[in-house]
């Protein structure tokens, strides 16, 4: 009887499950708004000219290898994505309170937090508190690292706005000191942001109640097009004086995905703790994968450190986000034009990858089945498998589908 | 915005981080680091983890940059990989460690899960935290001494960790039957950390006999073999040599077979980590349900590996052009090592030392167990500018034609008392 025969079979991914289903349809019209990666008005898949260029650049380089890099990451990589996110006059910066490590990507940073919070957390019986809803992902990671998952209301469903007094209560009523995960800007699956003025609402209440704050940044620069906008809300808690952990990804923003770019950020109260806490950062992050991928590192590296590159890729998350605004509104105007049933304002404001559309379970396989429409069981659309080629077909099967129900 | 700079709340006016310990120092990074220091001319670095070439410098193989190149010129997309990876690298890499040539290998090929990882770390994490997941309460042993990251990962995962004898320090030489009493005590079901071949820290390994053996006294009291192989090719010279005490475990049929692969090493892929992970299943089937609670654990992890490091060793195991210029390049590799090996040794007899060196060609692959004691170790370091970690352990990649010769007199001085 073989050693493994008590191991049972686990139930697929949900969100992979959908791109294979996808895949498998060979029908002309098929669109798929399911997985969270930018594409151009063709419906590829666009790696950013800057990518490329750093990449000629690193292949050039007689110097150029495969060494290991050190338990941190690259440094010009850390650094770069430090003044990126905190920005280059941040006084935290300055007086030595950051300490920055390569992680493998977004997910990365997030796994290196859950451990280092789970061993470090204090109370050490804080409940991570997640967005109702989340990505699929959170959830899973935290809970991997032995912490309890609590959920905090986030998402409005009949206006698909925030809920900012359901956030604000949960953040009240929750005991002293819990951890709360906040999407830095352009919330996935949602896309719902608070406004400046929410944030600062936000962080008046987080600091009440001495709650901890894990910013999730995937998307900075891809929300509104203004990287600097897009850090306002981590900004503002690192001046209003929180101690903060920061996942940030390169994945969607320098199209790097399977390159798998990120860091964890660890913003302290002064510079004397940051031995200590580098110190185990780094010993977890050994244990897990001794250190992160270099090439990836190297691209991003290049392209924050050079002025002009990074210029240009300044311009290129503009263009990108640019193009998926131009997407919401066409969709949001098609749908009014149509006389669609219901209200699809939310469908413009929202920001970022993502839209929640309200549509429900029974909608989205209808148009899976019969429109060759894919997107994931709640209702959410990646805006950017959105193009000039299949938006009307897309507002019309949305339409029929409301219409029919 | 405002620039409110507020204390925050009473329960944290203290950094939250204030109780927090400082983790333990890293022993190969402080000789790293007195070695940068150091402005003799003549400074060694031997803890070095890294291949280097007779010139002391960094080695890029040749197969490897033409796979980049033509990569590169394939201007290919860098869309996620799926979980488990890029299929042409691991169903090659399976091959690579398995086998690809006799009739009834279909069989092993077809029930291999496997999952691409962050290198040998990478699946070293993954695999034990699939065995902590389904094998409840079970320790897991590693040889005494092994590399220094292996009782960490598998205590992250949650698992116990003991040790059995392995190195005999009287002989500089493997403890057979010290090893054999461990693994007969351990509770049945134990899980077994082997290191398939390039023993690190000591290079002592077990020849086929002596595989033979261990492997029946494993299956004997069923315990789980967990491969760890970071140097195929890299040893002997020979990537089938280097994977029989693998294949013989697996074609042995008995004891449960998992593997943590690296091309760290043989591809000189490191800072791209590229690797696998792999459980031998019974069937096809059961290949398919391991592989699904394998996702499981990746999920959380990572999502899903790095790409680049991955398509390169793709490229090179399929293209048959570039993986017999591999092949080549991992021999010579190994075969410079094997040469300093000899070189060392025959200096140190030259110079009439009275101690035995037969170890040092006696064992194999990036690593040396010198003997040297801690103060030796010092001595070095302090009075000769040559560089090694506390347990006598050498890098051979650090040594070349133009310093053997300082470094066997560097030897010979602090050990001939």
């Amino acid at each position: 009887m073989s050693y493994f025969s008590t191991v049972p079979q686990a139930p697929p991914d949900g969100i992979l499950k959908l791109s294979v289903l996808s895949r498998a349809d060979s029908d002309p019209s098929k669109v798929d708004l399911g997985v969270g990666a930018y594409r151009d008005d063709n419906g590829k898949p666009w790696v950013l000219p800057v990518v490329r260029e750093a990449e000629r650049r690193l292949n050039e380089d007689p110097n150029y290898n495969h060494e290991y890099m050190g338990v941190g990451g690259l440094p010009a990589l850390t650094d770069g994505a430090q003044q990126l996110i905190f920005g280059s006059n941040s006084p935290a910066i300055g007086q030595g309170r950051v300490y920055t490590i390569q992680t493998i990507s977004g997910t990365g940073a997030n796994m290196v937090a859950a451990v280092f919070l789970k061993q470090f957390k204090r109370p050490a019986d804080a409940a991570v508190y997640i967005s109702k809803p989340t990505w699929g992902n959170h959830r899973s990671i935290f809970e991997t690292a032995g912490h309890e998952v609590r959920e905090y209301k986030y998402c409005n469903y009949k206006t698909l706005t925030l809920d900012i007094d359901g956030m604000l209560d949960d953040m009240r009523s929750a005991p002293e000191g819990q951890i709360f995960v906040l999407h830095a800007c352009a919330h996935n699956p949602t896309g719902i942001d608070p406004t400046e003025e929410q944030w600062q609402q936000i962080a008046d209440v987080m600091s009440e109640r001495g709650h901890f704050p894990f910013f999730d940044c995937a998307y900075q620069g891809f929300a509104t097009g203004d990287v600097d906008r897009d850090a306002y809300a981590i900004r503002l808690f690192v001046d209003r004086g929180f101690e903060l952990l920061v996942a940030e990804s390169f994945a969607k923003n320098m199209g790097l995905y399977g390159e798998r770019t990120g860091c964890l950020h660890a913003v302290c109260q002064s510079s004397d703790v940051i031995p200590q806490v580098s110190s185990q950062l780094n010993r977890l992050s050994r244990a897990t994968i001794s250190t992160a991928s270099a090439y990836g590192a190297k691209i991003a590296a290049t392209v924050l450190q050079d002025p002009r590159l990074y210029e240009e890729w300044l311009q290129s998350m503009q263009d990108m986000s640019q193009r998926i605004k131009t997407m919401r509104d066409a969709l949001r105007d098609k749908l009014v034009a149509l006389g669609t049933p219901g209200s699809w304002d939310h469908v413009s404001q929202q920001i970022g990858m993502f839209s929640f559309t309200g549509l429900s379970k029974l909608q989205v396989d209808t148009l899976r089945n019969q429109y060759h429409l894919y997107m994931t069981d709640d209702g959410r659309i990646s805006v950017a498998g959105l193009n000039s080629h299949n938006i009307d077909y897309v507002a019309q099967s949305i339409d029929a589908v409301v219409r029919s129900s | 915005f405002t620039s409110r700079v507020q204390p925050v709340a009473a329960a944290r006016c203290l950094s939250a981080w204030a109780q927090v310990e400082m983790g333990p120092p890293d022993a190969i990074l402080g000789i790293t680091e007195a070695y940068k220091r150091d402005g003799d001319a003549r400074k060694i670095n031997l803890g070095v983890g890294a291949y280097r070439t007779d010139e002391g410098k960094p080695y890029v193989l040749n197969s490897v940059s033409k796979a980049e190149q033509s990569l590169l010129q394939k201007s290919l997309d860098k869309e996620y990989l799926p979980i488990t990876g890029h299929a042409k690298f691991t169903t090659a890499a399976v091959e690579l460690a398995y086998g690809n040539g006799a009739a009834d290998n279909a069989s092993v090929l077809g029930r291999v899960a496997v999952t691409q990882s962050i290198s040998g770390t990478g699946a070293l994490r993954i695999g034990g935290a699939f065995l902590q997941r389904f094998t409840a309460g079970k320790a897991i042993y590693v040889p005494t001494p092994t590399w220094g990251n292996h009782g960490a990962v598998f205590r992250d995962c949650g698992l116990k960790v003991a040790g059995y004898r392995y190195y005999d320090p009287s002989t500089n030489g493997l403890n057979l039957g010290g090893m054999l009493e461990d693994i007969r005590a351990m509770p049945k079901g134990s899980l077994v950390l082997l290191h398939a071949c390039a023993h690190n820290p000591t290079g002592v390994d077990p020849t086929p006999e002596q595989w033979a053996e261990i492997q029946r006294v494993v299956e004997e009291n069923e315990h789980v073999a967990f491969f760890d192989m970071a140097y195929q090719g890299f040893a002997s010279g020979n990537v089938d040599r280097d994977a029989l005490a693998l294949r013989s475990f697996v074609a042995g049929n008995k004891a449960p077979v998992l593997l943590a692969q690296s091309f760290a090493k043989n591809m000189g892929l490191y800072g791209e980590r590229v690797g696998c992970f792999s459980v031998v299943g019974a069937d096809a089937g059961e290949r398919d349900r391991l592989l699904s609670q394998v996702k499981i654990l990746v999920r959380p992890m990572y999502s899903n590996p790095p790409v680049h490091g991955a398509r390169i060793a793709g490229e090179v195991l399929a293209d048959p052009g570039l993986r017999q210029m591999w092949l080549g390049e991992v021999k010579e590799m190994a075969e410079r090592i094997i040469r300093m090996r000899a070189a060392l040794r025959s200096k140190l007899e030259d110079l009439g030392s009275k101690k035995s060196w037969n170890h040092i060609t006696d064992q194999i692959g990036m690593f040396c167990y010198t003997g040297l004691t801690p103060q030796q170790v010092d001595r070095l370091a302090q009075e000769f500018h040559v560089y090694l970690t506390r347990d006598g352990r050498v890098s051979i990649a650090g040594i070349t034609t133009g310093n053997v010769e300082y470094l066997a007199e560097s030897i010979h001085k602090v050990t001939k008392d």
